[in-house]
């Protein structure tokens, strides 16, 4: 199995690749002090385990987890036990290892990896919509009238009530529907719900400061579930 | 009051010299920046991110088989979050503990 370790201990780092190296079906790829760089690196490779420890500064395990679309297998680190039963909650989570970890039980955590099928999603192979039907196109009902609206000149959609307004680069629109309809329509490659009031087109964001982006001239909230997601989509340096 | 050993590191390097030397080594260098960060934030009365900086330091407290100073670490940490520093002075002596068995590598 190809597997990287995220913690911010060197010292734990070092322990892991070593009772990793104990094993032969183990390759470790990667090390990384902190779970923005292992995103950036999981979006151009694959992995098929992930040593992971919970407690990190900033962007905790459990906040990198909910950033993955498609998890990989994952065992989670840590030195209390406090966190076990959140960790189960996740289907690719596959063991939880206190610290320091020992050679017996570590091996045991990769046999119940070896032995685990991590339920895959289906959110990066099930394409939406617009991209089956109407190539780039989406049309909305106004005054019984069908509008085209180029899909990446939309920057961003808000709930309104019963009512959505989209803003494309020309103009704005008020429709008689609900985010979760427009959500399903919009790909996921360009479009991320940011607040449940809310979606944006992230290749127009040109700002973030903390639990805000800034959308043309449009400043819209982030909530913090939703936040490690907009994290991953990012190019970061 | 218990002593730090290698206990652990013996049994995780096995034959291995080249592993154990270069574990120690960052242990030695880690350990002090942790200790320091974790003094800045008990002396600013920053108990939250003290008790951050302690959960981090119960590693290496394990790590150098102190078992009754992680019990002792983790009481103190349950306190920070409390926002009380109960049990502050337990914990620096076993930083100082520390400190001085790396010294001696």
């Amino acid at each position: 199995m190809n597997c990287i370790i995220i913690d911010d201990e060197a010292t734990a780092r070092t322990i892991i690749a070593q009772l990793c190296s104990n094993l032969p079906s183990l390759n470790v790829l990667e090390e990384f002090p902190n779970a923005i760089l292992a995103m950036k690196y999981l979006n151009q490779n694959d992995v098929d385990l992930i040593f992971l420890d919970i407690h990190m500064p900033d962007f905790t395990g459990f906040d990198f987890i909910q950033s993955l679309k498609n998890p990989p297998k994952i065992i989670l680190t840590t030195s209390d036990s406090k966190f076990a039963i959140e960790a189960f909650e996740y289907d690719c989570i596959v063991d939880y290892l206190i610290k320091p970890i020992r050679l017996p039980r570590f091996e045991k955590a990769i046999q119940k990896a070896e032995l685990t099928k991590v339920k895959q999603t289906t959110n990066n192979t099930s394409p939406k919509a617009v991209e089956t039907d109407s190539g780039n196109d989406l049309y909305i009902n106004i005054d019984r009238r069908l509008i085209k609206l180029d899909i990446s000149s939309i920057y961003l959609v808000e709930a309104k009530g019963d009512y959505i307004h989209v803003k494309t680069e020309n103009q704005n629109y008020t429709v008689h529907s609900t985010l979760k309809k427009i959500e399903e329509k919009l790909p996921d490659s360009l479009f991320l719900k940011v607040h449940r009031s809310y979606i944006i087109n992230t290749k127009k964001i040109i700002d973030i400061e903390d639990n805000s982006v800034l959308i043309k001239k449009d400043v819209i909230p982030v909530s913090r579930s939703n936040r490690p997601e907009l994290m991953k989509r990012l190019n970061l340096l | 009051m218990e002593q730090p050993n290698f206990s652990y590191i013996d049994t995780l390097s096995g034959e291995d010299e080249a592993f154990k030397n270069k574990l120690i080594g960052i242990i030695k260098t880690e350990f002090p920046n942790e200790k320091d960060v974790y003094l800045q934030n008990i002396a600013a009365n920053n108990f939250k991110k003290a008790s951050e900086n302690v959960h981090k330091l119960k590693h290496k407290i394990t790590i150098l088989g102190l078992e009754e100073s992680y019990k002792i670490a983790t009481d103190y940490e349950n306190n920070l979050k409390e926002n009380k520093d109960l049990g502050k002075e337990d914990f620096q002596n076993i930083l100082k503990v520390i400190t001085d068995f790396l010294a001696t590598i």
